[in-house]
């Protein structure tokens, strides 16, 4: 390697800045920055330079700092089995060094893989118009509210959301719709599954988007889809669907229980449990397909009139709209969609069919053995479960919690004496520790 | 140089085939072994169907058909296309970082230490108080640091309706202002190319809630009258919001901090290196001054006394501006970044960055109108188209820079060469240039002629969208 006195990634050899600099006639690059004394720094951060083996080990101590506990934890951030060949094709360079598709001749590779991961969610959202990526899902449900809020023909300024939503969701969809002038308002619960009754009295005029999800954060199978969708409709809002790219492969299809837009979390495949980091659906119907927030890539012609992919209805965007975008969002999560769309690709329909209906058996095989613990009732809702469910334990849950911790498992708490657990096949095979752990915390 | 791409062409009418067209099955779903009532269940499923030999041939196909940093230079100008370190891959993929974010504080110390970490580097750096790592990319960033402005007029009483621009800035700022319910103020630059004091002046009043800028600017200035800028916005009651694209030309020179900027945001993917994968994921991690620490995203993460990490919510924090903490295995790539150089390496990266940047316009035969400039230049392709100019330097192998923005430059390429490129490779990057400019109209108008595909339609990708492969055999979706 070229040895060069400062970053390791600068090239220059001490000839080549002094042919540089006495090309451009200064003598130091210090003579090319036109910073006033008064506002300039002296580069002391005090931020000593290690080298590549060093911070290796430095963080790798670090990260061992993490208990090693096995999670049964969902929530809306899952785990589940990358295969090796999603790391190994999307870390190649061309495809992880590359930017945005700006000059599309020259990034057909990367066009055509966004255009086929939207083709995927397309297909399991039933929706004919999807982005090639929102942040997260929280981030995708706050812009649905704000398309919603744009196309709806009548003035209101209500958000309806399920009393039990994740608190991260909730808040970032206030933070988004208060520049617009939205309220966001919460509609029961019935035993897990929306109050259809009491939605349809609280659904009206004022209502602009309501939102449901399936299965929900609490892991319950959605039963009143088709009815939320009509209550909806009546309201003259928008149905907005929150789901995920497994569910999505059995449960009921978005399109066919009227939903406008679909939202959720993309992130379940591709990526493992990675601390929150997400990748957001979008979808919706091609009534909405100028109001898209994000990039969209559509199918064109080149010179030889040959097919060719290309960022397409950018008038949308920031860049072009600047403050009449319909969002102002730039870099986004596309290489997460190309692992996604990888991973989806490899498990293909029978695949993802098969882990879709594992998530179903397994939850629902965990939650009766929790059930025949003493101390505890799980599932505490009387509904089919996909992933995950809440338990009801006797003793407070923090101090269930607490000790299954100190016996190297990590669960929900979400209420005073509810837990929540979310079981796949990256932890499938430690239910039995799971289940004896529970036992002594019963005590 | 000449460079011919990979081109993998099936037949007259289309390149590599889609997933779908290699083969694909549709499944039929529920039936007696569905663990679930065929009225909770879709009907049926139809996906691609390959084997995994197959796929590794499909995907690798593809990356070869892209562009990428390490295909060659990327000189896209605001965007900061950098090396990418591959040491910062292996950090990141430790697996005892891969946990659930709902862990207990207790049970994940070493994740916090990380981000406690970085939050540290990142203030010092930007000459902040506290650092917020949240925000999933720059335009995040940006709305995080405009609702914290807003929820800092609100807390004092102080209802503001608008939000000052300069005409040259970024799109996302005019977005994000929107976004938050602000009215747009645009500000005209003076005929130097820098913010128009006098129009300033005349802007501001006790309806500005902030002044967002980027410093240098996006022709490559350094704004020098900074200071005096900043006491017109804090005059009026607003606050300075720093926009960190442009931070490249600073690291170690000038802190946004010290010029008297309250907000700003950092864009990891560009200062720190990290990949940009195609489009994103990157992280904009915002920075506030101590007055306004209290209204930062929840959860924060602070050290104890004893040593260890902990999370807590500010006092009258904006809330949530991500599900969980934004994204995690950049801001790794990031801390390692920032390691690897040290003070050092990051002062050394904007002189390069600079150094860079005047080297390759010398060389230029365009007109770069504005100066001194620092790790960027807007050159002008004069009477020449800049996006035809730009296509056919593709055939040179070489990426072009950001064409025909900003507009107060008329046909611009918008050129930051970054400091990773050597003195050969911006002589080789100029030549391609300068061959470009100076091409016949009729080659610029069918350039490209050696990439994966030839000049594309984009007219007819927008007037008739087909955004899926299931549109492909439909006239419109329209």
């Amino acid at each position: 390697m070229t040895q060069t006195d400062g970053s390791p990634f600068a090239p220059h050899t001490a000839e080549e800045t002094a042919a540089m600099l006495a090309a451009l006639d200064v003598e130091s690059e210090a003579d090319l920055f036109d910073i006033p004394e008064t506002v300039a720094f002296d580069g002391n951060f005090g931020i000593d330079p290690r080298s590549e083996q060093e911070i290796r080990g430095e963080l790798s101590r670090c990260f061992a700092e993490n208990n090693r506990l096995t999670e049964f934890m969902g929530r809306g951030h899952y785990s589940h089995y990358v295969p090796s060949i999603v790391d190994h094709l999307s870390d190649r360079a061309e495809f992880l060094t590359s930017y945005t598709q700006y000059q599309p001749e020259i990034t057909q590779g990367f066009l055509q893989a966004l255009f086929e991961y939207q083709s995927m969610v397309v297909e399991l959202t039933g929706l004919p118009v999807a982005n090639c990526s929102m942040y997260d899902a929280a981030t995708g449900l706050a812009e649905a509210a704000l398309l919603a809020d744009r196309v709806r023909e009548t003035t209101g300024d209500t958000i309806l959301i399920p009393e039990y939503l994740r608190d991260g969701k909730q808040s970032v969809l206030e933070n988004y719709v208060d520049g617009a002038g939205l309220e966001v308002e919460s509609y029961p619960m019935d035993d897990g599954n929306v109050d259809c009754t009491t939605l349809d009295e609280l659904a009206g005029d004022e209502t602009v988007m309501i939102y449901a999800e399936n299965p929900t954060v609490r892991g319950t199978i959605e039963e009143g889809l088709s009815e939320v969708g009509e209550i909806a409709t009546d309201a003259e809002a928008l149905f907005c669907l929150g789901s995920d790219l497994v569910a999505l492969s059995i449960l009921e299809k978005p399109a066919s229980v009227g939903a406008d837009v679909v939202v959720g979390e993309a992130d379940v495949l591709g990526m493992p449990a990675s601390y929150g980091m997400g990748l957001g659906i979008f979808a919706t119907s091609d009534r909405y397909l100028r109001q898209v927030p994000g990039r969209l890539v559509g199918a064109s012609e080149d010179r030889n009139e040959r097919r060719a992919y290309t960022l397409t209805l950018q008038t949308r965007e920031q860049h072009i709209r600047k403050e009449r975008a319909t969002s102002n969002i730039c870099t986004n999560q596309a290489w997460v969609a190309l692992r996604a769309a990888m991973h989806i690709a490899m498990l293909g329909a029978n695949g993802l069919v098969e882990l879709a209906e594992d998530c179903v058996r397994e939850a629902t095989a965990l939650a009766e053995q929790i059930d025949t613990v003493s101390g505890y009732q799980a599932p505490i809702h009387d509904r089919y479960h996909f992933r995950e469910f809440v338990v009801r334990s006797e003793r407070p849950a923090q101090a269930v919690t607490a000790s299954l911790e100190q016996a190297g498992f990590a669960i929900h708490t979400i209420d005073d004496h509810l837990l929540q657990i979310c079981v796949t096949e990256t932890n499938a095979d430690e239910t039995d520790g799971l289940i004896g752990a529970l036992k002594e915390a019963s005590q | 140089m000449i460079y011919d791409q990979a081109r993998y062409t099936e037949d007259d009418e289309k390149h590599e085939p889609l997933l779908a067209e290699k083969n694909e099955m549709t499944l039929e779903i529920g039936g007696s072994e569905s663990p679930l009532p065929e009225e909770l269940t879709r009907e049926e499923l139809t996906l691609p169907s390959l084997s995994e030999p197959e796929l590794a041939r499909h995907y690798t196909r593809l990356s070869q058909m892209n562009w990428s940093i390490d295909s060659g230079p990327y000189p896209l100008g605001s965007c900061t296309m950098k090396y990418n370190p591959k040491f910062t891959e292996d950090v990141a993929a430790d697996p005892n970082a891969a946990i659930h974010p709902d862990r207990s504080a207790k049970s994940s110390q070493g994740n916090l230490g990380v981000l406690y970490g970085l939050q540290e580097y990142l203030a010092t750096i930007g000459g902040m108080d506290a650092v917020t790592l949240q925000p999933p990319a720059g335009a995040a960033g940006e709305f995080t640091g405009i609702l914290i402005a807003k929820a800092y007029h609100d807390h004092r009483g102080n209802d503001r309706s608008e939000v000052i621009i300069p005409a040259s800035a970024h799109g996302t700022n005019f977005a994000t202002a929107a976004m938050a319910g602000y009215d747009v103020v645009e500000l005209p630059s003076d005929d130097g190319g820098r913010v128009d004091l006098e129009a300033l002046k005349a802007a501001v009043s006790e309806e500005t809630a902030a002044l967002m800028l980027t410093n240098p600017n996006t022709v490559g200035l350094f704004e020098r009258d900074i200071v005096e800028i900043a006491e017109t916005v804090h005059d009026a009651g607003g606050l300075l919001y720093y926009d960190g694209a442009n931070l490249n030309a600073l690291l170690g020179r000038g802190r946004p901090g010290d010029m008297g900027f309250d907000i700003m945001h950092y864009n990891v993917h560009k200062t720190f290196a990290t990949p940009h994968g195609g489009g994103g994921p990157g992280a904009g991690p915002v920075g506030v001054v101590k007055e306004l620490t209290e209204f930062l995203p929840r959860p924060r993460v602070r050290k104890t006394a004893n040593g260890t990490y902990e999370q807590f919510d500010p006092d009258h924090s904006i809330g949530k501006v991500h599900g969980f903490g934004g994204n995690w295995l950049v801001l790794i790539k990031a801390y390692a970044y920032i390691a690897r150089l040290g003070d050092v390496g990051l002062a050394d990266a904007s002189a390069k960055a600079v150094l860079n940047a005047n080297y390759l316009a010398e060389q230029l035969e365009m007109d770069v109108p504005y100066g001194p400039f620092h790790h960027e230049f807007a050159a002008t392709a004069g009477d020449r188209d800049a996006a035809d100019v730009a296509k056919r330097m593709l055939d040179f192998g070489v990426h072009p820079p950001t064409t025909k923005w900003p507009e107060m430059v008329p046909e611009a390429m918008l050129t930051e060469p970054t400091e990773i490129e050597s003195k050969r490779t911006l002589e080789r990057l100029a030549a391609a240039f300068n061959a470009a400019y100076t091409d016949s109209d009729d080659t610029l108008e069918t350039a490209p002629s050696r990439t994966t595909a030839s000049r594309i339609d984009q007219v007819a990708a927008a007037r008739n969208p087909r955004l899926s492969w299931q549109a492909l055999g439909e006239n419109s979706l329209e």
